[in-house]
């Protein structure tokens, strides 16, 4: 099957002092290709590390990890072993190059590749308007809003064209107007490119619109304690997004996560500096 | 009116002129040109009166006119076998060959410190021991080894801008955000794309940094290596004629000396606006 297969995946941190945290546990899953998983979980369960070792940014104590790219029936499975253009990232914020205009932090990419510059300009040009940028290509990055930013860093990932793309709280220090707006984009970026996409977010509610599936992780040691498949990314493609988030069932699910990630929380509060 | 009285900094001008709380507001604080104006007709004014009445003697103090005259006559016959410009020449010589060294041997070893243990292992020692000696001390070996010519200037200088450009590098080095370079690792760049295009321009506003620091420390080095052992510079202008109890000649070499380094720091503060906007945007 196309997409990416986590099998039994543990990661160990040895701390200076000797000590251990045990970050995630025989942690499985199989993503197919075009899913967009939503991943949540209170912070310090091993969201990150988890992302981190799918961009082969870190090797896993044990476990092993594949992609599998191609068309049917011409695939072929990639393990997993170090960062590569074929999965891409978006990182919070800060990870644009300040000394490299939005054109030129969009077409980093391909030009890295050695692609030829009127492709990638060509290239840069499509993307600042998927991104809803037309005209800011010459713009310094710091000269940007947030949202401005997070969007170029999208098109960036995108100028690449990715099989995977990993977002470890993309939207995190936007406000929550321009949150909304940034999470229609994804959307919608979503289901033009069919892209596999792995989504870390804090925010319940963006984990339930935009996760085609969702991941509840909890803490020490980090795993997947609840697995959900949701409906309401198709519905966002189609439908008015503060009515889906206002429904009954929107509704219900958010308390009943927020009420799971709530006892997480305090039963990590209730016994402090365990692993410390 | 009103923007004249703000241009002199007497008037609060934009949001400033509307905040209550002032006093600790560093942004509130940017100095006002009336009184720095003030301060330099004032000490002009003291010099000329103090001259002029006598309260204190020519030989230690010379008149601004005497300062003024021996300007005029070696800036047209020059000083002991060299043009006043000549002279203003070989110090800054001295300070671009040696400042240059400096950054062309420490900005890439600050660059290796940052990105191999096994570099920064090995040049760890030398660089800290060497770091706080200040380059005046090595005057005596320098001389001994290569006599009061240009080579022993120059390496002096060398040794002064060399640590500091290490260091400046080094750290210019670390304070990269790892995400960038997550990022560009993902986005497909090999190791040496990820130093030429990431690493290498993230690391210059801390250099630059270092420039003006190592620039202003060659500048005050050249000019004591030149009244210790020169036959030419503006050092030695000052060294010669103080020996000749020439004051006038002195001062004068003191106010050049002052200008040069005001300018040059003045200089590298535009090159580096115009080479480094993103400085401090990260
Ligand atoms: N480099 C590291 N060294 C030691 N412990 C780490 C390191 N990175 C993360 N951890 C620990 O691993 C656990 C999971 O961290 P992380 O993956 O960042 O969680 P999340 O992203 O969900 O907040 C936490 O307890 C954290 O303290
Ligand atoms: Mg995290």
């Amino acid at each position: 099957m196309r997409g990416l297969h986590v099998e039994n995946l543990s990661m160990v941190y040895d701390l200076p002092d000797g000590g251990a945290v045990e970050a995630l546990r025989d942690v499985s899953f199989d993503l197919e290709a075009g899913e967009m998983l939503a991943v949540l979980g209170p912070s310090g369960c091993g969201k990150t590390t988890l992302l981190n070792i799918v961009a082969g940014l870190l090797r896993p104590t044990s476990g092993q990890l594949s992609l599998t790219v191609g068309k049917d029936g011409g695939e072929a499975s990639h393990p997993i072993t170090g960062p590569s253009p074929e999965r891409g990232m978006v990182f919070q914020q800060g990870a644009l190059f300040e000394w490299m205009s939005v054109a030129e932090n969009i077409g980093f990419g391909p030009r890295m590749k050695g692609a030829r510059a009127a492709a990638t300009a060509q290239r840069v040009e499509e993307l600042l308007d998927t991104v809803g940028l037309r005209g800011f290509g010459d713009k310094a990055v710091y000269e940007l809003s947030g949202g401005m930013q997070q969007r170029v860093a999208l098109a960036r990932c995108l100028a690449n064209d990715p099989e995977l793309i990993l977002m470890d709280e993309p939207l995190g220090a936007l406000d929550a107007l321009t949150r909304e707006k940034m999470q229609g984009l994804v959307l919608n970026l979503w289901h033009e490119t069919g892209k596999t996409i792995v989504l870390i977010t804090h925010s319940v509610e963006e984990a339930l619109f935009l996760g085609q599936r969702l991941f509840v992780m909890a803490p020490r040691p980090g795993r997947i304690e609840r697995e959900y498949r949701l409906d309401f990314a198709r519905q966002g493609l189609n439908g008015d997004s503060r009515e889906i988030k206002a429904s009954a069932e929107f509704t219900r699910m958010r308390e009943e996560i927020l009420a799971m990630i709530w006892e997480m929380e305090e039963e990590i509060m209730g016994r402090p500096g365990e692993e410390a | 009116m009103k923007s004249l009285l703000a241009w002199l900094g007497l008037a609060r001008s934009g949001v400033n002129s509307r905040k209550t709380v002032t006093f600790g507001d560093a942004s509130a604080v940017t100095g006002s040109r009336f009184w720095s104006i003030v301060a330099v007709v004032a000490l002009a004014v003291l010099w000329q009166q103090s001259s002029e009445r006598e309260w204190v003697n020519p030989l230690f103090w010379p008149t601004p006119a005497a300062v003024w005259n021996q300007f005029v006559r070696i800036a047209s016959e020059g000083y002991r076998n060299f043009t006043l410009w000549e002279h203003v020449g070989w110090s800054l010589y001295r300070i671009l060959m040696g400042f240059g060294f400096g950054c062309v041997v420490g900005i890439p070893l600050g660059l290796a410190m940052g990105l191999s243990n096994t570099i920064r292992g090995l040049f760890d020692p030398l660089v800290e021991f060497f770091r706080p000696i200040p380059p005046l001390a090595f005057i005596p070996l320098v001389i001994i080894w290569s006599g009061i010519g240009e080579r022993s200037k120059i390496l002096l200088l060398f040794l002064a801008a060399v640590w500091i450009m290490t260091l400046a590098a080094r750290s210019g080095v670390a304070s990269i955000r790892l995400s960038k370079v997550h990022a560009a690792y993902t986005l497909g760049a090999s190791r040496w794309q990820v130093l030429r295009y990431i690493i290498l321009p993230n690391a210059l506003p801390e250099i630059f940094t270092g420039m003006r620091v190592a620039m202003g420390v060659c500048w005050g080095t050249v000019v004591a290596a030149e009244l210790v052992a020169a036959e030419s510079g503006v050092g030695f202008m000052i060294m010669v004629a103080s020996t000749f109890l020439s004051t006038d000649i002195v001062v004068m070499g003191v106010i050049i000396i002052g200008i040069i380094g005001y300018s040059i720091d003045i200089l590298m503060r535009k090159l580096e606006a115009r080479l480094i906007p993103w400085k401090g945007k990260g």
